[in-house]
């Protein structure tokens, strides 16, 4: 049957073009690979090639037509043994469509103007009467890891020093003893090679636990973690995944100067796909860490070199785990809500402390992860508080304050009773000197002041 | 093309040979068709076709065992034909319809097949070559005998992660035959205005991968160099590196001009070296085959091509609702 041969897309974003030039006259014959004609796009000039062999039976479009739409029948291909008498009926043949676009993806719910009060799980982590004991987050960390490596052989930890060296942060202390190199792997310093080979492992059904020597150098990384690890499951229509853990302290340590004290909380926040825990407290680095290793999703763990050194109960049990998306309200109040996660729950909870001796009772929040997010315990406190001062080390530039700010502008705005006051790290790189690196951080002197702000105080 | 040919007669079957006949003709049918289908406005963005290239694929899967892993860049669709996924589901995903292996969700440059060892389909420059290493560390962890095939291309092999993954691939032995595909060209810039080495494969000494240059329009001599690399890497040495010297008819993608080189580079190249005319040409000399043989396998190449085509083309585009599907997992989408 005659075909007619169409006006082509020749790029992503062709809807029209010029047809410069035919190569081929009516009569001639060609076969695949033939160029037939240039075509100019609105990059560039392009040779058209046949796909089909045959006879060229009619030219439709004149060389130096301008605009010629996409799938426009431009010329007639004959087969052998029809002749130009045929093309009629071809020329009637319905042309091949372009579908159409799908339709928008609907708008999101517009938001309710008076909100119920949203479920919040309020059940304790642990029940009352369990035993407790003091461990440094740095210990919680270690036992959170050997416990699930102890559970699934397929789980294994590499990185930078973490073996023979025993941690840089002395994190893995004792693991490789107990679990062999097989298990716990030293890297060379190359983490866009080693995010890769770990992403790729967990493709092969394995669950790794990447640690960075700090978040910053994972920055080297970023596309593994983002277009490889969160994107692939996505892209594979649910077929595969990367089941694994980036780990690693985040943001400002002491006096190390700006490329090594960024928080990349807002940043890994925004994307599909991952999932991110921040915790504060030791029970929380342990808990979150085994859910973390157990979740059939890229984890990133942003952990905090100050908090590795401090102190909290910890509950001594076999297998104590803290689900994803669950905030814990580490102090009750009516006056206003303090929102805030990892080293900012440090602020928060001393900034608490001294308003309560001035009669202003502050509820805090520590999100423990941020996505997925506790939004629905945000919402709870403020419709009880009808403030909110959220607190974090980041910029604040998209930061997750802003965030949080949006959702509550969004759910709870007719329960506010002041504008939302997000503190946050100042809009600066991390200077050295010693009394500008204080002052870039959040203070809780600037915590105290934004609460009395909100409470008009 | 200063590339090794096979020193003897490779050990192949009339039957093999009319395989790979039949297979890199399945390529080529299936890339003209998705050109023609890019055309008509049926597949979107970005298409990179394999034409010219199909020996390469083919020779390497010749090589291949069950449960041997492959992974690619985004010029793709050669490699999915030739580890055995559906040509429709293929093609479906082309059109981003339902019916294609990611639901329509991934298109030209990002499918997995799970069943067939196939991990992707990677859109930027070389993040597969550590994530193919990672994958044959896995089987090394797991001792399970297996190898991964990482394909790049001599564009790719100037990113710098590449040798992060050479480095560790040697220091731990990994079961991992790195394939760099050198079509000679990374978009517009020819090998020789951005490559600093003319033989891309002898790099691995640098970290102690053996390596060499191979014939990549004669698969016959890529499924030798291929069988030579597998043994290697099975053996347990170490990882192993083929420069397949190739060369893609086409553009980079359909919206290539393709000023960068002539006409007449592109023909003489279609002339006289096509691995498809090679092949067929040793199998009606060799009296392996008649011509009505292989008009029939052209035939039913040309069945297979259309009906994925048309099934592309009737598959409905995904529901709405997949929008919001599969970004996060509740269990773990592998086998563990």
């Amino acid at each position: 049957m005659a075909t007619e041969i169409l006006m082509p897309a020749l790029s992503p974003t062709m809807e029209e073009g010029t047809l410069a030039k035919w190569l081929v006259k009516e009569g001639d014959t060609v076969s695949s690979g033939d160029i037939l004609a240039e075509i100019e796009t609105d990059k560039a000039t392009m040779e058209f090639e046949a796909v089909d062999e045959g006879t060229i039976g009619k030219i439709l479009i004149e060389e130096g037509t301008e605009g010629v739409k996409v799938n426009t029948a431009i010329a007639v291909l004959l087969e052998d043994g029809e002749s130009a008498s045929d093309i009629d009926s071809a020329a009637s043949a319905p042309a091949a469509k372009a579908e159409a676009p799908a339709e928008a993806a609907p708008a999101p719910a517009a938001a309710q103007s008076a909100p119920e009060a949203p479920k919040v799980d309020l059940t304790p982590d642990w029940p009352e009467g369990t035993p407790m004991k003091q461990q440094t987050v740095r210990e919680a960390l270690r036992d959170g890891m050997s416990e699930e490596m102890r559970r699934d052989e397929n789980v294994f930890l590499m990185g930078e020093e973490v073996a023979e060296y025993q941690g840089a942060y002395k994190i893995s202390q004792g693991m490789l003893d107990e679990f062999g190199k097989k298990r716990v792997i030293d890297t060379p310093i190359t983490e866009h090679g080693f995010a890769g080979i770990a992403t790729g492992a967990a493709f092969g059904g394995l669950r790794p636990i990447v640690e960075f020597m700090t978040f910053n150098f994972a920055m080297q990384a970023i596309d593994h973690i983002i277009n490889s690890a969160a994107k692939t499951l996505y892209m594979s229509g649910g077929q595969m995944g990367a089941p694994m853990v980036f780990r690693g302290p985040n943001g400002a340590a002491a006096r190390v100067g700006a490329q090594h004290s960024q928080d990349y909380a807002a940043w890994y926040m925004q994307v599909p796909g991952l999932k991110v825990a921040m915790p504060y407290s030791a029970s929380d680095y342990k808990g979150l860490m085994k859910t973390a290793i157990r979740d059939p999703n890229p984890v990133i763990f942003l952990e905090n070199e100050i908090l590795y050194g401090r102190s909290f109960d910890v509950p001594d049990i076999d297998d104590h785990t803290v689900p994803f998306g669950k905030a814990r309200i580490w102090r009750e109040g009516n006056d206003v809500t303090i929102v805030s996660f990892g080293i900012g729950m440090s602020y928060a909870l001393e900034a608490a402390e001294k308003l309560a001796e001035e009669g202003i009772d502050a509820e805090v929040l520590d999100l423990r992860t941020l996505r997925p997010m506790d939004t629905p315990a945000i919402i709870n406190s403020v419709m009880k508080t009808n403030r909110l001062v959220t607190v974090e080390e980041g910029w604040p530039q998209g930061s997750v304050g802003s965030y949080i700010s949006s959702v509550v502008m969004q759910e709870a705005f007719d329960y506010l009773d002041a504008p939302v006051i997000n503190c946050t790290g100042k809009d600066v790189p991390m200077p050295y000197a010693a009394n500008l690196e204080k002052h870039a951080l959040v203070t809780t002197d600037e915590v105290i002041e934004a609460v009395k702000k909100v409470t008009y105080k | 093309m200063a590339a090794k040919k096979p020193s003897k007669k490779p050990n192949v079957s009339a039957e093999e040979l009319k395989a790979y006949y039949r297979d890199m003709l399945l390529i080529r049918r299936f890339e003209e068709k998705a050109g023609q289908l890019y055309g008509m406005g049926l597949i979107g963005g970005f298409c990179h076709l394999y034409i010219g290239q199909e020996a390469v694929v083919v020779g390497l899967e010749a090589a291949a065992e069950e449960g041997d892993k492959r992974i690619t860049s985004y010029r793709d669709h050669g490699h999915m034909l030739a580890c055995g996924m559906d040509p429709n589901g293929v093609m479906a995903e082309l059109t981003g319809r339902e019916g294609g292996y990611s639901k329509g969700k991934g298109g030209s440059m990002h499918m997995f097949s799970k069943e067939k060892h196939f991990y992707g389909g990677h859109g930027i420059v070389a993040a597969q070559v550590p994530l193919g290493a990672g994958l044959a560390f896995a089987d090394k962890y797991k001792e399970n005998g297996r190898v991964s095939f990482t394909y790049f291309g001599d564009g790719a092999a100037n990113q710098g992660q590449v040798y992060e993954t050479f480095n560790m691939a040697a220091l731990w032995k990994l079961p991992c035959i790195f394939v760099i595909e050198n079509n000679q060209y990374a978009m517009g810039t020819s090998q020789q205005r951005s490559t600093s080495s003319a033989e891309i494969y002898e790099r691995g000494k640098a970290f102690g991968i053996p390596g060499e240059a191979v014939d990549g329009m004669d698969v016959l001599a890529v499924k030798e160099a291929g069988e030579k690399a597998v043994a290697h890497c099975r053996s347990g040495e170490g990882p192993y590196i083929l420069e397949v010297k190739t060369y893609r008819y086409r553009g980079h993608s359909m919206s290539d001009p393709a000023k960068y080189r002539t006409r007449e580079e592109v023909q003489k190249m279609r002339e006289e070296r096509d691995p498809i005319e090679a092949v067929r040409a040793l199998l009606l000399t060799g009296k392996h085959a008649t011509e009505d043989d292989l008009k029939s396998i052209d035939k039913e190449i040309k069945a297979i091509v259309n009906e994925s085509a048309e099934f592309a083309k009737e598959s409905p585009e995904p529901a709405l609702e997949e929008l919001w599907t599969d970004i996060y997992a509740t269990e773990i989408p592998q086998e563990a």
